[in-house]
């Protein structure tokens, strides 16, 4: 992500603490911020969500549209996801076009969500060919402090839970009316990022964690604790045990994430 | 199932292409290619063909990125229009965009860039032809680039695919096994370390698969490092190790 200018002297302060056992948020190494999950946010929206990653909040919305399926799937429907990293959410956004940082984060969300199969595509057809329903998840940081990835992951499939279709007549899209059809979801992915400094590795870094690190690494689980998704990042690299410790910490912290998903019969869901 | 999906990734033994599950296509790389560039390297790995050139260290542009501590590595992966089976638009795509940024991140742990502040040293991949793992090609070849522009490096950066096809876990998968294949692992590595400067995944794979995958990987990875470091001798000259 973004980041600011760092004096050496912050990153020194969080590697001492590190080394002492110590988060800068008085966390445990393997321990997430508080998570919270509301849906059904945004009237507009077909789904919405807020996510809260301690403080970071991000606002998720799913759009749904109608258009022509792809050559090569005919009968599947088509899912676009965006991120826009506005820079009302923090000092270090600027307006204009997507810069990497914001294009990634939309990829790597993407991946978790496609790749699950979370989505049955095969049901958003309606005319096999020529009519299909577009999924658009549009990610949307509200106040980035860190770990963007998980939030919008998490904020992307609550958004997908909650979505309902909007009542289609003759080929087009009566948006004011909602029916009570939800999204065929099948599964529920969710994304685990781990940054490393120095010779630590911990979950959810907050934005001075994330801001001195050396790598970073996200993994998406499906329900089933299969890995559906990865992303190394930063300049620095990992080892080859790092990595497998983390893909095995991971799963559990997926589990834990997945928790805060509201469930389907909630009231409000 | 996808429009030309085939029915067996593998026969007898033997990939759609001949391989082993554990081959690599056959790969070539040369160094020192091109006349203007400080550095640069070509590269043939099954059908893809890669030309990557290295320009620095150089004065910065926009100055305002300079960094008074080290050099700006900038990677710019981008891919000819005719360079895929239907034509792709000229210019970066967000496709590109994000494999420019993991590239960089692949290569910035090498590259001794303190000794060069307030420079640039770019590095750009040019994709001619693809048949799939076009962005592990790229950093190969862009490591082998900056080694023949002389840039100071802790090493090389060799990189490789594994993935999944048809139940089997693979090296180096060509295009039929990404497009309809259920995963694919790009990795590369820093060879004297056996660090991970890249690790990327999408698909579907168990903890064993990715531990099975990700090894091979790097099985792969030191394959290729090999001809990365022939291809250098073969520029330069000089003893065997």
């Amino acid at each position: 992500m973004k980041h600011e200018i760092i004096a050496d002297v912050k990153r020194d302060h969080i590697l001492n603490l590190l080394n002492s056992g110590r988060r800068i948020d008085g966390r445990g190494f393997d321990e997430y911020r508080e998570v919270s999950v509301e849906v059904g946010i945004n009237q507009r929206a077909e789904g919405s969500a807020l996510v809260k990653l301690g403080r970071t909040q991000v606002m998720v919305g799913v759009k749904l549209a109608v258009g022509e399926p792809f050559p090569d799937m005919p009968d599947s429907g088509v899912l676009t996801t965006n991120a826009e990293l506005i820079p009302l959410a923090s000092p270090s956004f600027e307006r204009g076009p997507p810069d990497e940082d914001t294009v990634e984060l939309a990829r790597v969300v993407d991946r978790a969500i496609r790749e699950s199969q979370c989505i049955d595509l095969e049901k958003l057809c309606i005319s096999e060919g020529e009519l299909v329903w577009i999924v658009f998840i549009d990610l949307h940081p509200l106040d980035y402090d860190g770990n963007l990835f998980d939030a919008c992951t998490l904020g992307a499939i609550a958004a997908l839970k909650n979505a309902v279709f909007p009542k289609l007549e003759d080929g087009r899209v009566d948006y004011k009316t909602k029916t009570e059809e939800k999204l065929p979801i099948v599964d529920t992915p969710v994304e685990v990022t781990f940054a490393k400094i120095g010779d630590h590795i911990l979950v959810d870094p907050c934005l001075e964690e994330e801001e001195v690190l050396d790598a970073r690494l996200t993994i998406g689980y499906n329900e089933k604790g299969e890995i559906v998704a990865m992303q190394k990042g930063g300049s620095g690299t990992f080892t080859q045990e790092e990595i497998l410790d983390i893909v095995r910490r991971g799963r559990e912290k997926a589990e834990f994430l997945r928790k805060h998903l509201p469930g389907d019969s909630d009231g409000k869901d | 199932m996808k429009v030309g999906e085939p029915e067996e990734f593998i026969i007898d033994g033997k990939r759609l292409d001949g391989r082993r599950v554990d081959e690599l296509r056959p790969l070539k790389i040369e160094a020192g290619v091109l006349k203007r560039a400080d550095g640069s390297a070509y590269l043939e790995w099954g059908g893809n063909r890669v030309l990557a050139a290295c320009y620095g260290p150089r004065e910065i542009h926009p100055r305002h990125e300079a960094n008074p501590q080290r050099a700006v590595l900038r990677t710019y992966y981008s891919m000819a229009p005719f360079s895929v089976y239907e034509r792709k638009r000229p210019g970066p795509d967000r496709r590109s965009m994000e494999i420019s940024k993991v590239t960089r991140q692949a290569l910035e742990s090498v590259v001794f860039t303190h000794l060069y502040p307030m420079t640039a040293i770019d590095v750009y991949i040019e994709i001619l032809q693809a048949q799939a793992g076009t962005r592990c090609a790229g950093i190969t070849a862009a490591s082998v680039a900056l080694a023949d522009a002389g840039i100071p490096m802790k090493d090389l950066v060799p990189a490789c695919a594994a993935g999944k096809v048809g139940g089997h876990i693979v090296l180096d998968l060509f295009d039929i096994e990404d497009n309809y294949g259920e995963a694919d692992l790009p990795v590369a590595i820093v060879p004297r370390t056996g660090e991970v400067s890249l690790l990327q995944m999408d698909g579907n794979l168990t903890q064993e698969e990715f531990e099975q995958a990700f090894k091979l990987a790097i099985k792969g990875c030191m394959q290729v490092y090999e001809k990365q470091k022939e291809a250098l001798r073969r520029r330069y000259g000089g003893s065997r190790e």
